[in-house]
């Protein structure tokens, strides 16, 4: 019995003859003050015990999401003369921010069956379950929120984006934008070996406001009546503060 | 520079909002309006979510309403008991348009709402401003008519609840002056305005209160009721923003102290057709939004529950 487990491990073993060994040019993203968005560089390297096997090329994939969270798509339509929000979908769970890069055309690099077991591009991260009554066409609602997240940059296919040198290095940088929403930054390296994943590596990486605006964010969701005593008082103090300078300026 | 407003969540030039700030200080300086129902529509255009400028703007005008209530207060120009009994008013109406604004906003149609406001009060506001200010300028270039006779007595007199305005020099009924407050407490809280544009017509037309104390008690109200909005919303909705507030105040305040000193130099009847003239266009502006198909047909609902 102890053989067989034995000898089943050596035969299991050269499976995995690739690893991801990673590097990221941050381990937090900081939203600060006067935050404008970031670049995020990712590299790393594949390690391997054998070399380079010849049957079939290498592929990364890159896939970096956002906290996940329901989002409700609604569909404008013309009332009385004028566009009002009429129907409404809500999509069960859609990450804030996905990016996928890849090394080379998706459809080469990664198959759609391991697509779908991963949920790696982002048809595939979105999840919506049903549509309410009255709606008969709830993909397009999907699509639309897909169009809506890469026209503000929170979606990202870059196909080809990863360098890869010599089967062996690897880096991209993803552009994340300003209106970044905060949490963890699930961050997934995929290697393929004609499509098939041959390693998984992942790490995460935090998003957070830093000093006065986490400060500020904090006190206006924990203490809002506190909040909003200090911010009547601030801007009534900025504004006598502004007129009495002008005043004596004027003197 | 760009900077992070912590609660609108999205990344804003500083020198664009300090610029809208000023540019809206020297027309309520030219014009002596509160200036909140042209900021308001501007924030949407640069794409502060409406439910953040309605808030943020609240808590705006209370700061810039301060210094003027102080100088009337100084100079006696402000009905105590006037500005009391349409506080009262004004505190219910706040209220019952922060529920309004929540019900809308949980059905997903605040926006509609808040758009729909100001195209219906801007167009009416800005219409009768703009009729009235050319029959004036006409009145001007021909021969000076009779002065339009004003009705002593209207309805507003026939009303129970008496109570004497000593400083307005005025006897007449609770119920008219707690009903313009309630109004203006409405639409405080829906469109993020101070409601001077409104409150002002309704003290000289129908309450008959002497132009002197107008603005003065008008002030006077405006600065508690949109403090209790700002509270209001602050807690109900987490969407005040105060650095957006303080930049717009800051621009606000240079812009007023400027604008004030351009409008001296105008005529009343060029600086309201001009007043009217902006009016409408940002009226029509709001409008074309709601009557041109939209380029993008679907809308993405904050966080989900918004």
């Amino acid at each position: 019995m102890i053989r067989l487990t034995l000898l089943l491990i050596a035969l299991a073993l050269p499976l995995k003859a690739e690893e991801v060994v990673l590097g990221l040019s941050q381990d937090e993203v900081a939203i600060t003050a006067t935050f404008d968005g970031s670049d995020l560089l990712i590299f790393g390297a594949v390690k391997r015990e054998a070399p380079i096997p010849a049957d079939a090329p290498l592929g990364v994939v890159m896939a970096i999401a956002g906290p996940s969270e329901p989002v409700t798509v609604r569909r404008k339509e013309r009332r009385f003369g004028i566009w009002v929000n009429a129907q409404a979908v809500e999509v069960d769970s859609a990450p804030s921010f996905y990016a996928v890069a890849t090394s080379g055309p998706l459809g080469e690099v990664l198959r759609e069956v391991e697509d779908l077991r991963h949920e790696i591009t982002v048809p595939r991260a979105i999840r919506s379950v049903g549509a309410p009554a009255g709606v008969t066409d709830s993909e397009a609602f999907t699509r639309a929120l897909i169009r809506i997240r890469a026209g503000d940059g929170l979606y990202q296919v870059l196909e080809g984006a990863v360098d890869l040198e010599e089967e062996t290095l690897f880096r991209a940088s993803v552009r994340l934008p300003a209106n970044l929403t905060e949490g963890d930054y699930r961050t997934r390296i995929f290697l393929t070996r004609d499509g098939r994943i041959v390693d998984i590596y992942e790490t995460a990486i935090p998003v957070n406001k830093v000093g006065l605006e986490r400060w500020l964010y904090e006190l206006a969701h924990d203490r809002p009546l506190i909040y909003g005593l200090m911010s009547l008082f601030i801007a009534i103090a900025a504004g006598w503060g502004a007129s009495a300078a002008f005043s004596v300026l004027r003197r | 520079m760009q900077i992070y407003l912590p609660i609108a969540e999205v990344s804003v030039n500083a020198f664009l909002l300090l610029g809208l700030g000023g540019i809206v200080g020297v027309l309520s300086g030219m014009f002596g309006v509160g200036g909140g129902f042209l900021m308001t529509p501007l924030l949407f255009f640069i794409g502060i979510p409406p439910a953040v400028a309605v808030a943020t703007e609240a808590n705006q005008i209370v700061a810039s309403s301060f210094s003027g209530v102080l100088a009337h207060l100084r100079r006696r120009n402000v009905d105590l008991r006037m500005g009391t009994v349409l506080l009262v008013g004004g505190l219910i109406g706040a209220a019952l348009g922060v529920v309004i604004f929540n019900t809308l906003k949980a059905m997903g149609q605040v926006d509609l709402l808040v758009r729909l406001s100001y195209v219906v009060f801007l167009g009416a506001v800005g219409g009768l401003m703009f009729v009235e200010s050319l029959r004036a300028i006409r009145r001007s270039k021909s021969a000076p008519g009779a002065p339009p006779q004003r009705r002593k007595h209207s309805w507003v007199h026939a009303l129970p609840f008496k109570m004497k305005f000593r400083v307005s020099g005025l006897y007449i009924s609770v119920i008219p002056p707690i009903l313009v407050g309630i109004s203006v407490g409405i639409l405080a809280a829906i469109m993020g305005v101070g409601g001077g544009f409104i409150m002002v017509p309704a003290m000289i037309y129908l309450l008959g209160m002497p132009t002197k104390v107008v603005v003065g008690t008008s002030l006077f109200q405006i600065i508690f009721v949109t403090a209790f909005t700002t509270l209001l919303h602050a807690v109900t909705n987490f969407t005040v923003d105060i650095v957006l507030a303080v930049l717009l105040l800051i621009g606000g305040v240079i812009g007023a102290q400027i604008g004030t000193r351009i409008g001296t130099r105008l005529k009343a009847e060029q600086l309201r057709i001009l007043l009217a003239i902006m009016v409408l266009a940002v009226c029509g502006r709001l409008a074309l939004d709601l009557l041109l198909t939209p380029t993008e047909l679907y809308e993405l609902g904050r966080e989900g529950h918004a």
